[in-house]
């Protein structure tokens, strides 16, 4: 009964979120501006790390929330670098 | 997650359906609302609620099947939530500035 219950909330927790990946790809095609595609691709990176922490809940496995810390930091370092870059012109200033 | 009581179970998937519904909700602010000031609102519901929610349902599964306080899925959520504000801040920095460059280049046309 209480599997049941977690593998469908876990499916449409999934399910949620990859529709919330598709919506944040749309802006990044579509997105007029470069700061709306550096948010689009942060909500992405988001989204991607929600899914892998919900289906490391389903599969029981634990290497799942290593990648979803990796998927965390890298996102952070892109997006802010990608900020700065738009801001100042360039990533490391001399 | 064989095993688990039926009184973790249903606050558990409450939570992670919450968390799917509070994503989805900022993403689809993402893309439906108008301006680029607006947009930079809607998706941190989704790293906060979202991850918050996601965290705890974790934290409260991983406890009861093996029996000892698991909190590393907080991890996530700390550094989440110390860095969140650093991006949003550098995005609206660098989204001000080009708005002025280029209205200041369409006032000196």
């Amino acid at each position: 009964m209480s599997a049941t219950i977690l593998h469908w909330a876990g499916g449409f927790a999934v399910l949620c979120f990859t529709l919330g990946l598709g919506c944040a790809a749309v802006r990044l095609i579509r997105g007029p501006g470069a700061e709306d595609r550096v948010l689009a691709l942060d909500t992405i990176y988001i989204n991607g790390m929600l899914i892998l922490l919900v289906l490391g809940l389903r599969f029981g496995a634990g290497l799942y929330f290593d990648v979803a810390l990796l998927i965390a930091l890298f996102g952070f370092v892109g997006s802010s670098a990608l900020a700065k870059f738009l801001l100042r012109g360039e990533v490391i200033e001399p | 997650m064989i095993g688990l009581p039926l009184w973790a179970a249903v606050p558990v998937a409450l939570l992670l359906v919450l968390a799917g519904i509070v994503t989805l909700t900022g993403s689809i602010g993402l893309l439906r609302l108008r301006s680029f000031h607006e947009r930079m609102h809607a998706p941190t519901m989704g790293m906060t609620m979202g991850v918050f929610c996601v965290a705890l349902a974790a934290t409260v599964i991983a406890s009861l099947l093996q029996h000892r306080p698991i909190v590393h899925e907080w991890l996530i959520c700390l550094f989440l939530f110390m860095t969140a504000p650093v991006t949003a801040i550098l995005l609206m920095q660098s989204a001000r500035r080009r708005q002025r460059k280029r209205t200041g280049a369409d006032e000196s046309k």
